[in-house]
């Protein structure tokens, strides 16, 4: 960014953490950025005169006479429909080697949607997984994130849901991505072909962790202009919110705030609030639906990051390995979309949530009958069929490699009941085995 | 003259402010950000140095900009119009702002200044008068406003004249007073009303003495609110929080009904402005939303507006309790504010107390639980605050600081259980380790006894008994195996189970079985208890399993159909069929 010509140099730093520097200065206002010894930088307190930066790429080798000139407004982002197709850095820069966008300057991290002019979402959001479709539908303006260990393939899953979701916009906010799976994700939107409606802000293991702060308000400043200005349906991916708060953490301790659950900063909730609260149905088409990823500790949600997203987001899609059959699953107990009902019957076949509470409510047994087994005690022939219902069920409709249309899941649901069970043993209203029942 | 000041300090939304005059604690001024005017509030003050928090986003503010400090602390409107409202946490209509987003320093007004009210006069010329006694009325949807001799007013007043019946704007003068001094002051039919204070206005405040029904068995059988009582619904996310609060929202035997949307889901909001305005109230039959207001600040508006956002709400409904109406308050979630308040301590840097909550947490939340309660107007009518706050505890663990301060504040508790959450036993409300400390009110005692039935307590706690023995029935049978173990702990087991399916399990999306009458909770308690006290005989635990699994479906059965219909009455003689 170049200076501009009246601006004051600063030259004297009084202090320096890893991740903050201090020094004296007037007229500098909150929020606002700053470049200190060439590395960009925002204001985050100020006390009289004496003035808190953090410096996004790290503090490595800034001496107490650094240079820092003041730039005079929050980071922006410049929004045109010359977005799409690019990839950037977390300041917003071109890492595709094009040009840089001509567009209108928009701080990023504005202000909420009035909650009284959103709309209730209502649009279904197809994605072919079962685990998802089937029995935590996506509704268009939610937000969800995946629940995985780092060893599960979230980033995959991620993008099949993205490649396969009917929406105008997809935009990546990669947070701490390796290079391997950033490049992952840019091949897989290159086969696809559908560069053109893909938008990525990637922030890689490579860069500097403070930088990843600026990532998810820059996906969604582009987002909020696709969604409000072009009134057009986008989907944000943010992987992984972990290490965003991670990042938050970093600068909390540094500012030598006190922590609180997990060594995690008191406003976590609030940070990641208005991250994911940028979700919305507009009264218009418009729409945002955000889908992340947040990494788990061998499966822990009660760790602050997951437990403070749990309580913020519509639900979660919990990845799990199920050893039956060696696929990966979504888990049916552990997830939940929050608002599945908004469109399951009204959407779907009238059948799918009498369908989808058999199911699972056959599986649920099943995992009862394997306690049972485990613990040495005798099986019944009810048990020993819902063992059997409960390995197809896994490999035809909970693995996340099935990509099929809704309709072909309730239909492969309805043989697999007719196969093991009898039609009360379903338990499903009498009227719909009527219809459906595969005899 | 106004009290000034300049900014000094910045971080985040706390601001320091070098001040000229006096100020004081709780006082509002106005932060001058280029033009536009962001409220704050006064939260600490240091020799000339007064902390204030902002309730907006303090982007772009620079030290040296200008404070005026207004004089008074965060004040509500009062007055007809509130009803039907959606308000942030600060009182702005929500509904009049034009733009999509939400503008910093737009402030709107809470009323409509233009609307014409039908007034009644209740007080006459020459009645000796006191802060809060009515002067007269107006129809706020159904409901009688009262307009009332405002609650600042000190000492005895004369009424000196009263406007006849008719139609007047909430700015119109209807009634002139005289003070003891001899001064005239005018009254209009809105006040003003600081948040941070209760209202009080009102002779004495009794125990509470009968009962809010909710229409959901588990609260009303097993473990009771009052009518001015308190209580609170803790639960890990995913367990049911949100639908047994509307749940409550919808059923609630109350006149007025204030939800603050407290640092929560904005969807959840919009579902309330969807779905409401659709919904019949089933105690009146009018639609919902008309004794519905909404104070909604949600997750993503600023921080500080948060925990106004309770006070806000707290402060109307104290206000329609002084016309004598029985107002419930649902607040959600009442660790949202908590955190607000974390928030602030930290960036003061003051000593954290547990969680790094601050130490004062204990007493604010107790303070505002005392709010609620059932007061006996000086005129001898009664109204009542019924105050139902649900608590996000982190990590669903009930040992964290908002949960333990608030279980000492509340009167009931409703723990929801993940554990029954997953095995989809809706409304997951833990029955052995929620209570009501209102059952062991002797007052309530003997409400219940004479208007549900003589003896209900000893029936309710009968029912808990069975749950208790057979909680401990499956442990042995869950260590022992089923053969391990005297038939009797099966038959225990499964009458705990039948309590557990037909009582205490409740479908909140089934037209019939969502809203229960007391008189029908009366019924089934009476009938599945009158099945527990049979003694029942099996050749083996399978036979035992697959009988009281049939007797559990016709019982449910007839929790789905219309009370006392034919249906009803058809699964009931199953039912007698099967225990003869």
């Amino acid at each position: 960014m170049a200076n501009k010509a009246y601006q004051r140099v600063y030259t004297q730093l009084e202090g320096i953490t890893k991740a903050t520097v201090s020094l004296r200065a007037k007229g500098v206002s909150n929020d606002e950025l700053a470049v200190v010894a060439g590395k960009l930088a925002q204001v985050v307190r100020t006390k009289g005169d004496l003035v808190t930066l953090q410096i996004f790429s790290g503090t490595e080798g800034i001496p107490t006479d650094a240079e820092v000139v003041f730039l005079g407004e929050p980071p922006v982002l410049k929004v045109s429909d010359q977005l799409a197709g690019r990839f950037f850095d977390a300041y917003g820069h071109p890492l595709d080697g094009g040009p840089e966008i001509d567009g209108e300057e928009r701080q990023i991290g504005g202000p909420s949607v009035n909650p009284y002019k959103r709309r209730q979402p209502s649009q279904l959001i197809p994605t072919g997984i079962a685990g998802i479709d089937l029995n935590n539908t996506l509704v268009s303006g939610q937000k969800i994130p995946f629940f995985a260990d780092p060893d599960q393939p979230y980033n995959q899953v991620m993008a099949d849901v993205a490649l396969r979701a009917d929406v105008d916009k997809i935009i990546l906010g990669g947070m701490g991505l390796s290079n391997d799976d950033y490049l992952f994700f840019k091949n897989s939107f290159e086969a696809a072909g559908a560069l053109d409606k893909i938008i990525c802000f990637i922030n890689t293991t490579e860069n500097p962790p403070v930088e990843r702060l600026l990532v998810p308000d820059m996906a969604l400043t582009a987002a909020e202009y696709f969604a409000v200005d072009k009134n057009e349906k986008v989907l944000v991916l943010l992987t992984d919110m972990t290490l965003y708060a991670d990042a938050l953490s970093i600068v909390s301790n540094r500012m030598d705030q006190i922590p609180s659950k997990d060594s995690m900063p008191g406003s976590l909730y609030s940070d990641l609030a208005k991250i994911y609260e940028k979700a919305v149905q507009l009264p218009t088409e418009g729409s945002i639906t955000i889908i992340a990823v947040t990494t788990l500790n061998d499966g822990d949600i009660t760790h602050a990051i997951p437990d403070n997203t749990g309580y913020i987001t519509e639900g979660q899609l919990f990845l799990r390995a199920d050893t039956d059959t060696g696929k990966v699953i979504i888990d049916p107990f552990r997830s939940l979309s929050r608002l599945k009902q908004l469109v399951q019957n009204k959407k779907t076949r009238e059948d799918h949530s009498q369908v989808m509470n058999a199911s699972v409510r056959l599986y649920a047994d099943a995992q009862n009958a394997k306690t049972k087994l485990e613990n040495g005690f005798d099986l019944s022939d009810y048990d020993v069929r819902c063992l059997a219902y409960a390995k197809d069920y896994a490999r035809e409709l909970l693995a996340i490699d099935v990509n099929i249309t809704i309709t072909e899941m309730l239909d492969t649901a309805w043989k697999l009941f007719a196969k093991y069970f009898s039609p009360a043993e379903t338990g499903i209203k009498q009227a719909l085995v009527d219809k459906y029942w595969k005899a | 003259m106004k009290t000034t000041g300049i900014v000094t300090g910045i971080v985040s939304n706390l601001v320091t402010v070098l001040v000229d005059g006096p100020v004081a604690e709780n006082e509002i001024c106005y932060i001058d950000l280029a033009g536009v005017k962001m409220m704050a509030e006064v939260i600490k003050v240091n020799g000339k140095s007064a902390s204030v928090q902002v309730f907006e986003s303090t982007r772009g503010l620079r030290n040296g900009d200008k404070v005026e400090f207004e004089g008074r602390m965060l004040e509500v409107t009062l007055g007809p119009g509130l009803l039907s409202s959606v308000y942030d946490g600060l009182q702005n209509d929500l509904t009049t702002m034009e733009d999509v987003f939400l503008k910093r320093g737009e402030y709107t007004d809470p009323l409509d200044r233009e609307k014409l009210w039908d007034f009644t006069p209740i007080a006459k010329p020459g009645d000796k008068v006191i802060a809060a006694d009515w002067l007269g009325e107006v129809k706020e949807g159904w409901l009688p406003h009262k307009i009332m001799v405002p609650f600042a007013f000190q000492g005895e007043f004369t009424v000196k004249s009263i406007v006849p019946a008719g139609q007047y704007n909430v700015d119109t003068v209807v009634a002139v007073l005289t003070n003891a001094d001899g001064e005239d002051v005018n009254v209009t039919m809105t006040q003003k009303w600081p948040v941070k204070v209760a209202i009080k206005g009102y002779k004495e405040k009794p125990r509470p003495n009968r009962i809010m029904e909710t229409g959901v068995r588990v609260i009303d059988t097993l473990n009771p609110i009052a009518e001015g009582g308190t209580g609170f619904i803790p639960g890990p996310f995913g367990c049911g929080k949100t639908v047994l609060q509307h749940a409550i929202a919808k059923q609630g035997d109350a006149d007025v009904i204030v939800m603050a949307a407290c640092g929560e889901r904005a969807n959840e909001v919009v579902e309330i402005f969807t779905e409401f305005p659709e919904l019949i109230d089933p105690h009146t039959g009018r639609h919902l939303m008309e004794r519905t207001t909404i104070i909604c600040n949600t997750s993503n508006m600023p921080v500080a507006a948060r925990e106004a956002s309770v006070y806000t709400a707290m402060t109307l409904c104290e206000y329609y309790r002084a016309m004598g109406l029985k107002c419930l308050l649902l607040a959600d979630s009442t660790s949202r504010w908590a955190q607000a308040l974390r928030e602030m301590s930290n960036r003061m840097e003051e000593l954290p107390g547990a969680d790094a909550f601050p130490v004062d947490l204990s007493a604010i939340i107790s303070n505002f639980y005392a709010r609620a309660g059932m007061v006996v107007l000086n005129n001898g009518q009664t109204g009542a605050v019924t105050f139902i706050g649900t608590v996000s505890p982190a990590g669903g663990n009930l040992k964290e600081p908002v949960t333990e301060s608030t279980k000492k504040a509340a009167r009931c508790f409703y723990a929801l259980e993940q554990n029954r959450a997953d095995q989809k036993r809706y409304p997951a409300v833990s029955p052995l380790d929620s209570y009501s400390k209102y059952l062991d009110y002797p007052e309530i005692e003997a409400y219940l006894d004479e208007t549900v039935e003589p003896g209900w307590v000893a029936r309710v706690k009968t029912a808990k008994n069975l749950i208790r023995r057979g909680k401990e029935a499956s442990e042995q049978i869950n260590i022992l195996g089923d053969d391990g173990v005297p038939m009797s702990y099966h038959v225990n087991f499964w009458k705990s189970e039948l309590v557990d399916f037909v009582i205490l399990q409740q479908d909140a999306f089934d037209a019939i079985d969502a809203l229960c009458p007391i008189e029908r909770q009366r019924y089934m308690l009476d009938l599945v208890l009158g099945i527990c006290d049979k003694e029942f005989e099996f050749e083996d635990f399978e036979k035992c399993r697959s009988w009281f699994k049939d007797l559990i479906n016709v019982l449910r059965q007839m929790n789905y159909s219309p009370f006392k219909g034919e249906d009803f009455y058809a699964y009931q003689e199953t039912v007698n069929q099967m225990i003869a």
